[in-house]
């Protein structure tokens, strides 16, 4: 009897789970990535492509700033390096470091100057503050990137799939100017929308323009640049 | 319980040490010769892994505040600098997180079992309200804890609870401004929290021994709710319960290590690895996961200060519980009426966690529309919560007390020993031998 | 519902009949073990029993645990990655002229490259011999074919204060904080330290760029 009606309130919570899909953005596709599971590791490859997409895409708007260059090098990441136990001695991370200008001043003047990066620097900001951010472009702030992949539910696949959700808005749907209709954006759509009132497409207005196009990355493993497979790899990174 | 001691000291510095300050005595009469009942079962050990969880906290909290910057500016990549550069700084910061939700699952487990066993009635009330007391205090240091790392989730919870306060007339905006420092949460309000966090616990090991002290006086209850009556009825502590409660914590330290190593952010919410901005908010504000019960009551009452009052006052109905209860038999096991009102009472503790997650306006049934009464549609979560409150509150100040002068019970047993005795069985015979010497 | 809330003890614990008289029992129904059957199948003391194993197979693994859990709580005091990663500089040395010094900020002390001129380095050799404090030969403080490259934490072997380039009766540094001389080596000739400044780990990568630490 007991038995009875304990299944059966949990019966009724399980039921009331999916309430939630109404209106709401597109649930991001599974990706079966390598890291998964209590046996998961991270492919490499995949991780240097990954940073190479922030790199040449994202990094010219998106800080990473919590972390260093010297994070690449550690383990499990895309340039760990068995050889190079401190990432710090990685001559991979070295280069890449030393490609970066970071802001500094001059030891002798103190006048602010730019130099080359070492491993320890943290990646530098696109921008020098907040506000100029936001005034590039056009007047929303990106996030940074160094946490998003714990910062979003979904994780690194909501991530590859919010980079995929760039369709073309549904017929009734106007997209006000400066932004961007993607439909696994948590967003709310109903200010544009002129259909059915109780059936809004689903997906938000997110203010950055569809940043991957096919091609626009060269992989240097030679692995096919499609958005799908920038998106992935971007996402693993993240991870 | 009390009885003259047995301990005798063996070598010439603890006899010296006893003569002084009784330490080994104190340890050998609570914790190793002390008449334990030899029928509980494994609800008994949560005891040791709560004490456990106390000591895991302030290890990895200590630590933790070794590389911590309490402050709005740095906290966030405080925290972050923990994960990524301080030497197993992620596996630390880890256990103290999920630390926090295991102690409250242990609290939860410890309190259901003195409500289905009656530990909380004569002669254990003080016992029962410093529980409660202790109860009190983890949900304090949990909710300043949890602001510490300085995420959305982190700031706009804060912001939430503390208006709580300003819901009270006259004194509730003095008491907020004095509460934040500043008239909005922010710096000052984080370092309070941190100092305060800190202290708190300290604060609940002195009550956990005053818990533990009280425990002692008056002696553990049991399954039967019968009080022990003869040698027959106990064994010696260790090693009969303290094997058994070390068997317990590795249990649970196996599952406490599933969530810190496999999944150490289930429990938590993703809107906390973004940093605190106080011009957005979130748009699904929602406390910890063993604070949704009291959430999901505070907003079942459309009226603030009212809501407020019937959040503090589910945590009260606690405090009052051995004179609410009527029932001249402790456990539940002999009272079956009671038992099932007490499994709804769990169902609907489940549902008002479920609840408190969840928007108020959020359809329970998906796809059913229903009338609107008091300003919310009857299919949804508020009014859910709202029956969920009801059963809660009815639970503690109706069922419990009519329960007691109307029900008939069972048959109680008249001794721990008895429903061995009519079993065929082995029956040991002296209760405080040391068996592992023999054989 | 368990209806039974006491499982049966098993032997080999003694076991008699109960002295209570609190229910009836019914025949044959309590077990007695034979104590002598017992103790003649594990005489007591001579044979590890089985008991004896479990418990230092138990206590064993108990530390092992304890050790595993205490280590992380150990090893967190020990500097962190970010500070690690600072532990190293590199240095371009196209910028010291001869004669002059340059002082960098290393593992947060003062730290001095010195491009000594011929003279400098002549005296210092000549001094192998004399008689001071902490004796070395030149050539032990520099590097192999890069003679006139000297690399030493600037910090006083005394208590710590930072020497000034070029002062002291030996041409070398002049600890201003309680007057220690150096000389163009960087050992102590008078005063108060009793060390030579230290000469840390470094390499050179190129004949241009020096790595320290």
């Amino acid at each position: 009897m007991l038995r009875k009606i304990t299944f059966i309130a949990a019966a009724v919570a399980l039921l009331a789970g999916p309430a939630l899909a109404a209106g709401h953005a597109k649930a991001p596709a599974d990706i079966a990535y390598s890291y998964e599971g209590p046996f998961g590791t991270f492919d490499q490859a995949q991780l240097q492509r990954g940073y190479k997409v922030y790199r040449e895409v994202c990094a010219a708007c998106h800080s990473m700033n919590l972390l260093a260059f010297r994070n690449l090098g550690d383990r499990g990441g895309p340039f760990y390096n068995p050889k190079y136990k401190n990432a710090n001695d990685n001559p991979v991370v070295k280069a890449i470091a030393a490609e970066a200008q970071i802001n500094d001043i001059d030891n002798e003047t103190g006048d602010p100057i730019k130099r080359a990066g070492i491993p320890a620097d943290r990646f530098p900001d696109p921008f020098p503050n907040a506000v100029a951010a936001r005034a590039s472009n056009g007047g929303a702030l990106p996030p940074d990137l160094s946490l998003m992949a714990k910062a979003r539910s979904g994780g690194p696949e909501y991530v590859a799939g919010l980079l995929q959700g760039y369709v073309a808005p549904p017929a009734g749907l106007t997209v006000p100017t400066g932004q961007h209709y993607n439909d696994h954006f948590p967003g709310d759509v109903s200010a544009g929308w002129k259909g059915d009132p109780h059936h809004p497409p689903a997906g938000g207005f997110i203010a950055m323009a569809a940043p991957l196009k096919a091609g626009l990355v060269t992989f240097d493993d030679g692995t096919p640049s499609t958005v799908k497979q920038q998106a992935t790899d971007v996402g693993a990174f993240l991870m | 319980m009390s009885g003259h001691s047995t301990y005798q000291p063996k070598s010439g510095f603890s006899r010296w040490m006893d003569q002084r300050l009784p330490v080994g005595r104190l340890v050998w009469d609570s914790f190793v010769d002390y008449p334990t009942p030899r029928n509980l079962n494994y609800w008994w050990t949560f005891g040791a892994i709560l004490s456990l969880c106390l000591g895991v906290q302030i290890l990895t909290g200590i630590v933790l505040a070794m590389h911590y910057t309490p402050s709005a500016a740095a906290a966030f990549s405080s925290v972050e600098h923990i994960m990524r550069n301080v030497n197993y700084g992620w596996l630390i910061r880890y256990m103290h997180a999920n630390g926090a939700s295991m102690f409250f699952i242990a609290v939860y487990l410890h309190m259901l079992r003195g409500l289905y066993y009656g530990s909380y009635k004569a002669p254990r009330e003080i016992l029962w309200i410093l529980g409660c007391v202790i109860y009190g205090l983890m949900m304090a240091t949990a909710f300043m804890g949890y602001v510490l790392p300085w995420g959305q989730m982190s700031f706009h919870g804060a912001v939430v609870i503390t208006n709580l306060l300003g819901a009270f007339p006259i004194v509730g905006e003095t008491i907020t401004t004095l509460l934040w420092g500043g008239f909005a949460v922010d710096e000052p309000t984080l370092k309070r929290f941190f100092s305060l966090h800190y202290l708190l616990p300290f604060m609940i090991a002195g009550v956990v021994i005053l818990h533990i002290w009280a425990l002692h006086v008056v002696g553990q209850n049991n399954p039967t709710g019968v009080d022990p009556k003869s040698k027959a009825d106990t064994l010696p502590f260790t090693p009969y319960a303290t094997v058994k409660d070390g068997f317990a914590v590795s249990v649970f330290l196996i599952l406490f290590a599933i969530f810190v190593f496999y999944m150490p952010n289930a429990l938590g919410h993703a809107d906390n690895y973004v940093p605190a901005n106080p011009l957005v908010t979130p748009s699904h504000i929602v406390p910890e996961w063993y604070f949704l019960p009291f959430y999901a009551i505070l907003r079942a009452v459309p009226d603030k200060l009212m809501g407020v009052l019937a959040m503090f006052g589910a945590i009260g109905c606690l405090f009052a519980l051995p004179w609410l209860d009527t029932s001249k038999v402790r456990s539940m096991r002999y009272r079956p009426q009671a038992k099932l009102y007490f499994v709804i009472f769990l169902v609907v503790c489940v549902i008002l966690g479920f609840c408190g997650a969840k928007l108020p306006d959020d359809q329970v049934i998906p796809g059913l529309t229903t009338f609107t009464l008091v300003d919310s549609p009857l299919n949804s979560f508020v009014w859910l919560s709202r029956l969920a409150t009801l059963y809660y509150f009815a639970y503690f100040l109706v069922i419990m007390p009519v329960l007691g002068l109307t029900e008939k019970p069972l048959a109680v047993p008249e001794t721990i020993a008895t429903p061995a005795l009519s079993h065929p069985a082995t029956v040991p015979a002296e209760a405080t031998a040391a068996p592992e010497m023999k054989g | 519902m368990r209806g039974d809330p006491y499982a049966p003890l098993r032997p080999p614990y003694a076991i008699a009949r109960p002295r209570s008289s609190t229910a009836a029992l019914s025949k044959g129904d309590l077990q007695v073990a034979d104590p002598a059957a017992n103790a003649a199948s594990h005489p007591a003391g001579d044979d590890p029993s089985r008991r004896d194993f479990i418990h230092i197979a138990a206590i064993t693994a108990a530390a092992g645990a304890a050790g595993a859990v205490a280590w992380p709580f150990i090893a967190q005091m020990n500097p962190s990655a970010d500070t690690l990663a600072l532990a190293s500089v590199e240095y371009d040395l196209t910028k010291i002229e001869p004669g002059l010094q340059v002082t960098i900020n290393w593992r947060g002390k003062p730290l001095f490259i010195r491009n000594r001129t011929p003279e400098q380095i002549a005296s210092a050799v000549k001094d192998d011999g004399a008689s001071m404090p902490d004796p070395q030969p030149d050539a032990e403080r520099h590097k192999d074919g890069k003679a006139n490259w000297l690399v030493l934490v600037g910090s006083c072997t005394h208590l710590g204060c930072v020497p000034t380039v070029g002062g002291g009766d030996y041409g070398g540094w002049f600890c201003p904080c309680h007057g220690s001389h150096y000389d163009t080596s960087g050992r102590i000739r008078k005063g108060p330290a009793p060390k030579n400044l230290v000469v840390p780990e470094y390499a050179f990568l190129s004949d241009t760029k020096v790595k320290i630490g």
